[in-house]
């Protein structure tokens, strides 16, 4: 391999990490460094240090440790029979670049993952020596997520489980049929195993940390995973079923949606169109509307179209679910329970809490609710307010040209 | 006319005192002027209020989150409006916690654009390192909306609280010097800036994050306005970015188009149908027996796309092994193609048919189960990447072009398709069975055939 310089593996190993979605650097346990000899903070909430022209934000140091894999997956950038360059960053390497960027106000710390070389074991350890450097040689108390592989020892596990913030392993492909198409290397068993055996971890740690204070925290963060999006056949609902088993049996923190897009030196075996950027906006969206917006996995899929599966792309999915199940509306917002205000189009968490104060104190008007919404047009036909009743949802056909702005734009990381 | 002066522009502590002690008295808002330090030329003020009453007033916990940072706003007027809010929750309480209040807003709208722009200083602040060694320290340059630069100095000291820094802005710095934070006068911006090397691997780091295929400049904009951009070294490289982006996505398809397959084709091709057996993209798989899926060799010159499996088709899993399957075998024969060279399959995996009594008749695929099943075909064409597709009637030319198109003007051309293979039309072999004259069928017979012999004689000057 000819010599690079640090700028140049930089490039070659974030690049290849891009295609990972996650990029949250919330959730952790709040730290400063003011009692230590080192560097860092963390406040709960996570920073986006930048933004980028694909309209996502920055917020970790995203790269790999190498992009070298003995794995052949087809829809990775990675994979043994690609022919992107190769590099590899040593231990010090990233522990300095960390270092330098976060000195710099650049990030809120590292998001660390690997090609798989020699071994899993091998690769973990490299990964856990990494952030062992950080936490303990440079008390750096900034945030760190790990990437596990799969097969990688228990206790390697755990070591990286102590360290870092956060912990994840993808499930890459939201079928079995995908993921032994295109990751015929990887398995669903192994990597829900993993996934399992980490949430136990998890549970333990947090368990004893009721019982002493002094017990080491476990991945504070949780844990997450992103499936790839418009490489293998899953309908949104398929989707949607995934993600709500995985939030249910793993305990997951966030599942990330990728829409799968085309990358250097692809395999010929990736769909030829990628898909709609706007198909995993919706699936964000409508995973918003089960951890947020209080609806069931049943109720998201059954907004999607009863024949494709596919959730609408011109419209939410929440607008579809209230156009779908038009006898639940008008909303009364002086009445209704917080449960009903949340499934009104165009109503936000914000909104509905706000309507819920205002209402304690008077009746609401339109123009009450008006000073609490962003856009009152579109949730006019949904509601009822003292001086506001609209004509049945069921008389208005043409009630989707109303609605129905010029496309959304696309707010994908806003969290 | 009474007159405060406060110390400085985000002088909380000064204004608490002095609402607390106006409060008390019940001095309406309309008679105060607040100041900030000394400025001369007082045109209505007659009296600066000195009186410093003690009298404690209950306000909730609520209002000082509120107005300790809303007072970092820009806005002359802000003094005024707080001390106005704070007369009227001392008579109505609860106005404070209704939203929808006008004058609540109002100083709502203050707060949450201060907590912006603290926010955008903690994440678009740029430090650059400066001297060595002892000397070693960093410095940063932040032209904040607000008042908010000592506000946030607690969040830098506590994150890096072992470095030596100094934030400079137009409106003041701060200093922290590994033990004790300072304040200083305003900055000018070149004090700040420095050679710093790590500036040039961020800026590498930066640009190779980004994902060109998903060019969005829009909702970057929405999170970080240009106003941020000058204090941030990557920002130059935006438009260079964006201008480069739709051509580097061109060129990765361009690539994945022009990649062999590789030895692993058969394999995908057996995966593929594997996945296929689950398919529920459409409800067509409900009724059926079972998804038939295209058969051929995986590296096969010519593809061959039919229709829809019929009822023995459904039964048997197999492409073309029905009554039309027979005829198409007999054409194929007569046209000199070897079936078991050709990779053939259909348009639409499952049979669709209406059942009349115990018999299931063949229904026509709508547009939407084409749209929905056309995802396997575009598959199998990735896969086998035939030099050649022939298309036998409607459904499947739809399925490959995506458009509606008349079979019986369009049969014995060729048309390129958007990748670039070559397709040709024909019609579909159960068309021949429809057909009740002997000598009708016979004629249309000879010509489908003739189509096909067409097709594969024009596939000479292809490679
Ligand atoms: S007809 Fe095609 S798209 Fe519809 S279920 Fe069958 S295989 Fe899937």
């Amino acid at each position: 391999m000819p010599h690079l310089s640090l700028a140049e593996k930089l490039s070659i190993l974030a690049d290849a990490a891009k295609y990972d979605a996650s990029c949250a650097s919330s959730g952790a346990k709040q730290r400063n460094s003011r009692d230590g000899k080192g560097i860092g903070s963390t406040s709960g909430n996570g920073i986006c240090h930048a933004y980028a022209p694909d309209g996502r934000c920055i917020s970790l140091l995203k790269v790999l440790l190498t992009n070298s894999c003995t794995f052949d997956c087809h829809y990775c950038i990675n994979r043994s029979s690609s022919n992107v360059r190769r590099a590899r960053f040593t231990v010090d390497e990233i522990v300095d670049l960390t270092l330098d960027f976060y000195r710099r106000n650049y990030i809120e710390g590292l998001f660390l993952s690997s090609g798989i070389i020699n071994t899993p074991d091998y690769t973990m350890e490299q990964i856990v020596r990494v952030a062992k450097a950080l936490r303990e040689d440079h008390d750096f108390r900034g945030y760190i997520h790990l990437k596990t592989i799969p097969d990688a020892a228990a206790d390697l596990v755990t070591q990286a489980g102590r360290y870092a913030d956060r912990v994840s392993i993808n499930v890459e492909l939201p079928t079995t049929g995908g993921l032994r198409r295109l990751a015929p290397d990887k398995s669903e068993k192994r990597i829900e195993g993993a996934m399992a055996k980490m949430r136990s971890a998890i549970d333990e740690g947090r368990d004893a940390r009721k019982r002493y204070r002094s017990a080491p925290n476990f991945a504070p963060a949780g844990q997450s995973t992103q499936m790839i999006i418009g490489a293998d056949a899953a309908t949104d609902r398929e989707i949607v079923s995934r993600a709500a088993m995985l939030y249910d049996r793993f305990d997951l923190r966030r599942v990330y949606y990728s829409a799968f897009s085309p990358i250097p030196d692809a395999s010929a075996v990736l769909p030829l169109k990628r898909p709609p950027l706007m198909r995993e906006h919706r699936l964000y969206q409508s995973d918003w509307l089960i951890r947020f917006y209080q609806y069931s996995p049943q109720e998201v899929k059954a907004a999607a179209d009863p024949d494709t599966g596919m959730l609408p792309l011109h419209i939410d999915p929440k607008l579809a679910w209230a156009l779908r199940f038009r006898e639940n509306f008008p909303v009364d917002v002086n009445h209704a329970s917080r449960r009903m205000l949340l499934r009104i189009p165009g109503l936000g968490v914000k909104a509905v809490d706000s309507i819920l104060a205002a209402r304690r104190c008077h009746k609401l008007r339109l123009d009450d609710v008006a000073r609490l919404t962003t856009s009152l047009k579109k949730i006019l036909p949904f509601i009822i307010a003292v001086d506001w009743k609209p004509v049945a949802l069921g008389d208005r056909e043409n009630l989707l040209p109303h609605l129905v702005a010029k496309p959304n734009q696309l707010e994908l990381f806003a969290s | 006319m009474r007159v405060i002066c406060l110390d400085a522009e985000d002088d909380f502590e000064g204004w608490r005192r002095a609402a607390r002690s106006l409060a008390t008295r019940r001095v309406p808002a309309h008679e105060v002027l607040w100041r900030v330090g000394d400025q001369s030329g007082d045109l209505f003020g007659r009296t600066v209020d000195e009186a410093n009453s003690t009298a404690p007033i209950a306000v909730s916990r609520d209002f000082l989150a509120l107005s300790r940072l809303a007072i970092l706003h820009r806005d002359p007027e802000r003094f005024s409006l707080l001390y106005a809010l704070l007369l009227r929750i001392l008579d109505e309480p609860y106005s404070l916690h209704n939203p929808a209040d006008r004058q609540v807003r109002r100083v709502e709208a203050l707060h949450r654009s201060v907590r912006r722009d603290i926010h955008k200083m903690r994440a678009f602040l740029r430090f650059r390192e400066a001297g060595e060694g002892e000397m070693r320290r960093f410095v940063a340059w932040f032209e904040p909306e607000h008042h908010i630069v000592r506000a946030n100095g607690a969040f830098f000291v506590e994150r890096f609280t072992n470095m030596r820094w100094s934030i400079l802005s137009p409106k003041g710095s701060i200093h922290w010097s590994g033990s004790t934070l300072s304040e200083g006068p305003a900055a000018q911006r070149n004090e700040a800036m420095g050679d710093d090397p790590v500036e040039a691997v961020w800026k590498a780091y930066y640009a190779a994050i980004f994902n060109p295929a998903r060019l969005m400049p829009d909702a970057m904009l929405k999170e970080m306005p240009k106003k941020y951009w000058k204090n941030m070294p990557e920002t130059a490289l935006i438009p260079s970015m964006i201008a480069g982006a739709r051509e580097r996505e061109r060129g990765m398809l361009e690539e994945t188009r022009t990649a062999p397959v590789g030895k692993h084709g058969a394999e995908t091709i057996e995966r593929l149908r594997e996945e296929a057996r689950s398919c529920r993209r459409c409800p067509l798989w409900r009724p059926a027996t079972q998804t038939v899926f295209g058969e051929g060799p995986h590296d096969a010159k010519i593809m061959i796309v039919g229709e829809q499996p019929g009822d023995q088709e459904d039964r048997a899993g197999k492409v073309f092994v029905g009554p039309a399957g027979r005829v198409f075998d007999r054409a194929l024969l007569a046209a000199g193609i070897d079936r078991a060279g050709v990779y053939v399959t259909n348009a639409v995996k499952h049979f669709k048919f209406e059942l009349r009594g115990k018999r299931r008749i063949h229904a026509r695929p709508g547009a939407g189960e084409i749209e929905a099943c056309r995802w396997w075909v575009d598959q199998e064409r990735a896969i086998v990447r035939p030099k050649l597709v022939i298309a036998m009637g409607a459904t499947a030319v739809r399925a490959l072009t995506g458009r509606t198109m008349p079979v019986g003007s369009a049969r014995g051309k060729s048309l390129t398709l958007g990748d670039g293979t070559r397709a040709w039309i024909t019609v579909h072999p159960s068309y021949l069975l429809r057909l009740s004259s002997p000598a009708e069928a016979e004629g249309a017979f000879s010509q489908y055939v003739a189509d096909l012999r067409a097709a594969v004689a024009s596939m000479t000057d292809i490679d």
